[in-house]
């Protein structure tokens, strides 16, 4: 159990928050074009690094706003929030 | 017959608020705190862009500026409150029967926002008295000390796992409103009057 800090509504429970898997999957450009095999890329590949990860996470018991987190996945500390549309910030 | 059937239809149709059969058992808790429910408010659920044209002409008609700072609230007039629930969402929550409100609203916001009647949606829980916050920390992780959540304070979190809005409504935490959905609103109810139990021969409580 942690405090994340929501961007809105600074830090509240971890039980508020949902998970939203990785952050800044994009859209396929070109859609209209693409191959199963690219479609299945975008829609169920993600990368799985351990440490530092981009994540999407909702403050569903709270603002019920979506925002990004970074997170280290090893040891599961936030290490980072930010608003949707902000840059990913870089963290040590 | 037909009298007897048509006046029990009617009175089946009656308005009924969530915990109206709780009022006994609200009113029996010990004296640290005193809880009722207060039915039947009229809530509005007010979606616009800050700062913009439809967000000051909703200004012009709660005679208040909406809140921006996330998780506070302010009153308006005719003892209607603004509730923050998001950067572009606000709750009004006004006396009952002020039905008048949500076409005044939804006239001034046209088509750059949205009205929606959510009274039906949640009712509310006034806790009052010197133990309120101590009752409320029994399952809420938020610090409801006046330093920390003063007058003015509303915050959407989990009370004993049910989503509230807790609008914090005097200087030192004794005056509080908690906003539970309707179908929630039994078990919460439940949840106090069980909070409360261990009180029962506290002094402290008397
Ligand atoms: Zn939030």
């Amino acid at each position: 159990m942690q405090l994340i800090a929501c961007p809105h509504c600074g830090p509240r429970e971890e039980t508020e928050f949902h998970y939203g898997g990785q952050a800044h999957v994009a859209y396929p450009a070109g859609n209209a074009t693409l191959s199963d095999e690219e479609w299945g890329q975008f829609v169920f590949f993600r990368d799985n690094p351990k440490g530092p990860f981009a994540e999407r996470w909702v403050h569903s018991a709270g603002c019920r706003r979506w925002f990004n987190a970074v997170r280290d996945t090893a040891t599961h500390q936030i290490l980072a929030v930010y608003r949707q549309g902000e840059p990913k910030p870089v963290v040590a | 017959m037909t009298v007897d059937i048509v006046s029990r239809t009617v009175q089946d149709s009656a308005r009924r608020s969530p915990l109206g059969t709780y009022a006994g058992q609200l009113a029996a808790v010990p004296k640290g705190v005193s809880i009722r429910e207060v039915p039947f408010l009229t809530q509005l659920d007010l979606r616009v862009e800050p700062g913009g044209e439809a967000a000051a002409a909703a200004e012009r008609v709660l005679g208040v500026a909406l809140p921006t700072t996330a998780c506070t609230a302010v009153s308006g007039v005719d003892g209607a409150e603004v509730l923050w629930l998001g950067p572009d969402e606000w709750l009004v929550v006004a006396p009952a029967g002020q039905d008048a409100l949500e076409g005044d609203l939804r006239a001034a916001v046209g088509q750059q926002g949205a009205v929606v009647d959510v009274s039906a949606q949640r009712t509310t829980i006034a806790i009052s008295g010197p133990r309120t916050a101590d009752l409320l920390a029994h399952g809420c992780s938020l610090d409801l000390d006046p330093r920390v959540s003063p007058k003015g304070t509303c915050v959407q979190t989990l009370l004993a796992l049910a989503g509230v809005v807790l609008v914090v409504r005097d200087e030192h935490a004794g005056d509080v409103w908690v906003l539970v959905r309707s179908s929630f609103a039994r078990y919460l109810a439940d949840w106090l009057l069980d909070a409360c139990a261990e009180y029962e021969d506290d002094p402290s409580w008397r």
